[in-house]
């Protein structure tokens, strides 16, 4: 992996980091690089609130905040910036807003790489309107100088319309770092995670392919 | 939050009948139902610290429960209601978890407006 003079990472949800790029995130925290993660929101808008529930829509946020900062620490990262918007409402912010905030943070951090998720392939109305708006501030830069964009998708027609993603990053000897980050967001992630102990020991393919290749796309503009 | 006790719930609902209240009205399948299922209609909707006064309040059913309020002008409902806390800022907060203990309804009502 190329070593980088600083990473900013834009995503909306406490975990959005976990599942697409802790792994990533993480041997660049052990090169030394300073990662800066800007989290819009709280995921105060999550249907998980445990089963049997331990959550109620009011304390879910603060359930979240602390499973936010336990996941950057477990991965690292020490800039870890939560922004206060709230979860489900990014694309209704005016969009100039999000956008300055997000060329405050490059003007600041002189970032030589910044991961998001690609406009147009990510899912959540949130993703998207992040990923457009970090796409308006970085398009802003002039081109000799602009920091590389990096972006996750997985929606249903990524491959057929983006093409296999031209970076994949293999964090084989890394894993511990991502599943404690993946498990560190236990209000979403608790049921999903009971059988991965039994895949790891069983050498589960699908599953050690699915959480060793961090898979992301150069944008395009 | 633990499951609906029908008389708790509806002592609760009297108890803020005919004073202003901050409601909390959601309706969710998640934001990724159409990305797992392309034949699923997504809807939803939101409402966060609508200011209310409402003349009586009712829970009915066998459970999950419907919860319906009658305003002066109007009215607030919801249904598959299933859970409840009476929180300690005296809140009243109702959800309606779905088989797999997913949230898919809220409606809360506060005295103070929801953060
Ligand atoms: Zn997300």
């Amino acid at each position: 992996m190329e070593k980088e003079r600083h990473v900013l990472v834009i995503f909306p949800h406490p975990d959005d980091e976990a599942f697409s790029v802790s792994g990533t995130l993480a041997i660049h925290r052990e090169a030394g690089t300073p990662v800066t993660y800007l989290c819009l929101t709280l995921g105060e808008m999550g249907r998980n609130l445990g089963n049997p529930p331990f959550a109620t829509r009011e304390s879910l946020p603060k359930i979240r905040k602390k499973e936010l900062i336990d996941a950057a620490n477990a991965i690292g990262i020490e800039d870890l910036r939560m922004l206060g918007l709230r979860d489900k409402t990014i694309e209704f912010e005016d969009d100039e807003k999000l956008t300055s905030m997000f060329t405050d943070a490059i003007n600041e951090l002189n970032p030589s790489l910044i991961i998001t998720f690609y406009p147009g392939y990510s899912v959540h109305p949130d993703h998207e309107a992040t990923a457009r708006a970090v796409v308006r501030a970085v398009e802003r830069i002039e081109e000799k100088i602009r920091p590389k964009l990096q972006c996750v998708a997985f929606s249903n027609n990524c491959i057929d319309e983006l093409g296999q993603p031209d970076i994949i990053h293999d964090i084989t000897g890394i894993e511990d770092k991502k599943v404690a980050a993946i498990t560190a967001h236990r209000s979403q992630t608790e049921a999903m995670v009971l059988d991965w102990k039994e895949k790891f020991e069983n050498q589960d393919a699908d599953f050690l392919e699915w959480i060793r290749k961090e898979r992301l796309w150069t944008y395009k503009f | 939050m633990k499951p609906i006790e029908r008389t708790e719930v509806q002592n609760a609902i009297d108890s803020f009948a005919g004073q202003d209240v901050y409601l909390h009205l959601e309706t969710t399948n998640g934001a990724y139902a159409t990305h797992v299922d392309e034949a699923f209609f997504s809807a939803g909707a939101y409402i966060r610290n609508a200011y209310i006064q409402y003349e009586h309040g009712k829970i009915i059913g066998d459970g999950p429960y419907r919860i319906g309020l009658k305003l002066n002008i109007g009215w607030v409902y919801a249904e598959g209601v299933n859970h409840f806390e009476l929180d300690e800022q005296g809140r009243l907060l109702l959800a309606g978890l779905d088989f797999s203990g997913k949230l898919a309804v809220s409606m809360q009502l506060s005295p103070t407006p929801f953060e």
